[in-house]
């Protein structure tokens, strides 16, 4: 992991109306690092994620990403950032290679390159035998693994996955974690939320908001030893416990 | 029996969601489905609740058989689907007032029932259901499908995309619900929530791997597992992929869990093995089987 900042984020808010849903929250995430970003349903995690990958405007403060400025410069941070949700994932009637190459030429790579790419997944993924498969016909799995590999398609610098394991059954779950682990120890920085408190331990370090937010924010064994927790999900229900969501 | 599943095959275009399932559910327990997508949860649900039939096999719920007595059925269970299935456009109250109209009663009547989930949305009454957040939206489903008092409550992932906090409250919520009498079943993708259930139904890819208490599941576990901690935590799982006696390693937590193949392990031997690896920090010791372990040995036969 090297000390280079990939996301710097200075009191970074988003106001709807009164409402504060992002209120002044700072971090930074280092190259290569694993960043978990934790909180209850509705403390703001989702549309703090939307100012980060350029398709929210602040209200005040800032941010870069990739080394882009989230306030004037969203479309090269679109450019350069690799995102994921399960609610956003591949197009079903089009097959795995056409799946890939659409993408590929969405970000602007060349038909050589996409070629390449497609290459190295198939020995990678063991993706022989589905490569002309619609993607509709595939296990969940196997579509958050191709999803993930797509939003890596032009070598960003970071990835935002938002929630990539929901519903994943608990073997594919770790093979998906690998994954993240083996994108990471390429530098890739993984910016990642999650509703599974043992993947949460996975990250390097997790940050949880409570109301708009950071409460807290480290390696997940001192979060333990801080609030005397044997696992993350204690400590969640000790600090998220503290708010009122509605 | 409250529920009886004798048999029950499901395939959609020639894709078979489930397969040959029988289970019995007893009156007044809390019975878990636990599995990820693609299970077959939710086609079991729809037959269940008679919105679905079933190509082969039986029925029987609450005394009835799904086929002949679909009607009846519906009277008397209560079904909360995965996806909100509201009317969106009507507000919380009138939500309320038109389902306790259709099953023929009011909100009055069964109000002992529901009172403490809808007096946490009480104060959104005359908000429409489709502008409730996430946890509002799910606990006005739950008072909709509670409101002509069933005698089984039937909830397809409720706590699917929940927080953990939102999750232990709704918990809370159904084991209160039980004490009242009703029989639940309740399926969810998170095997945390199985040890919350009487017994549970672990399934995957249409098959149900084991029917049993959660402490019976564990129990049965065949391996020792030891848990296993390095500063290089990546780097761990991949060399214990090349230890010669592995049966099986899995992340969990800050840790990774460790079968060995043989009964006998020494636990310096791998030690060792893992320092000349290069690793630091070498933590392993011993720790209990949770469902998610035997969920993985059994899915992986």
């Amino acid at each position: 992991m090297s000390e280079e900042k990939v996301i710097k984020v200075v009191e970074l808010t988003k106001k709807f109306g009164e409402f504060l849903a992002v209120d002044a929250i700072s971090f930074e995430v280092k190259a290569g690092e694993i960043f978990g970003f934790l909180g209850a349903n509705g403390a703001g995690k989702t549309t703090a994620m939307k100012m980060l990958i350029g398709i929210s405007k602040p209200s005040s403060g800032e941010a870069s990403v990739a080394g882009f400025d989230v306030n004037t410069q969203t479309e090269l941070i679109k450019k350069n950032i690799g995102y994921m949700s399960q609610k956003f994932a591949l197009y079903d009637d089009l097959t795995v290679r056409e799946n890939i190459t659409f993408f590929g030429g969405i970000y602007g790579l060349t038909r050589s390159t996409v070629k390449e790419k497609i290459k190295v997944l198939v020995a990678d993924l063991k993706l022989g035998k589905i490569i002309d498969q619609q993607v509709g016909a595939l296990p969940l799995g196997w579509k958050q693994k191709l999803s993930f590999s797509v939003s890596l398609l032009h070598d960003p610098k970071i990835v935002f996955l938002d929630e990539p394991t929901g519903g994943v059954d608990p073997i594919t779950r770790r093979q998906f974690w690998e994954m993240i682990y083996n994108a990471a120890d390429k530098g890739t920085t993984i910016f990642v939320t999650t509703h599974y408190m043992d993947e949460a331990e996975y990250c390097d370090r997790v940050s949880i908001m409570v109301n708009g937010k950071i409460e807290a924010m480290d390696r997940p064994k001192r979060l333990k030893e801080q609030y005397g927790a044997s696992n993350l999900n204690e400590v969640f229900l000790k600090l998220a416990r503290k708010s009122n969501p509605e | 029996m409250s529920i009886s599943l004798n048999h029950i095959s499901k395939a959609y275009n020639g894709i078979s969601a489930v397969q040959d399932i029988s289970f019995d559910v007893n009156p007044g327990e809390l019975f878990g489905i636990i599995g990820p997508d693609g299970a077959g949860k939710t086609t079991l649900f729809r037959i269940l609740t008679t919105l679905l039939l079933a190509d082969t096999g039986t029925v029987v719920v609450a005394g009835m058989d799904v086929v002949e007595d679909y009607i009846a059925i519906r009277k008397s269970v209560g079904y909360m689907p995965g996806r909100f299935s509201l009317y969106q456009d009507l507000t919380v109250e009138e939500n309320l007032q038109f389902f306790a109209t259709i099953f023929g009663t009011t909100l009055e009547k069964n109000y002992d029932l529901i009172k403490e989930i809808y007096e946490q949305i009480a104060p959104f009454k005359t908000r429409r259901a489709g502008k409730l957040s996430g946890g509002m939206k799910q606990k006005l489903a739950l008072c909709c499908a509670l409101i002509h008092k069933p005698k089984v409550l039937f909830l397809d992932e409720p706590t699917t995309g929940v927080d953990p906090v939102s999750r232990k409250e709704f918990w809370d919520m159904l084991k209160r619900l039980q004490a009242k009498g009703i029989t639940i079943l309740v399926s969810t993708p998170y095997m945390d929530e199985a040890a919350l259930c009487d017994r549970v139904a672990l399934m995957q890819g249409g098959h149900i791997l084991e029917i049993d208490s959660p402490q019976h599941i564990v129990e049965n576990y065949p391996k020792v597992i030891y848990e296993i901690g390095a500063k290089e935590k990546h780097k761990l799982i991949q060399v214990l992929r090349d230890f010669p006696n592995l049966y099986s390693v899995y992340p969990f937590g800050e840790f990774v869990h460790y079968t060995d193949k043989r009964t006998d392990l020494a636990i310096p031997e791998l030690e060792n093995f893992l320092k000349s690896k290069g690793l630091s920090n070498i933590y392993i010791g011993l720790t209990e089987p949770t469902i998610e372990d035997v969920f993985m040995e059994l899915a992986k036969k």
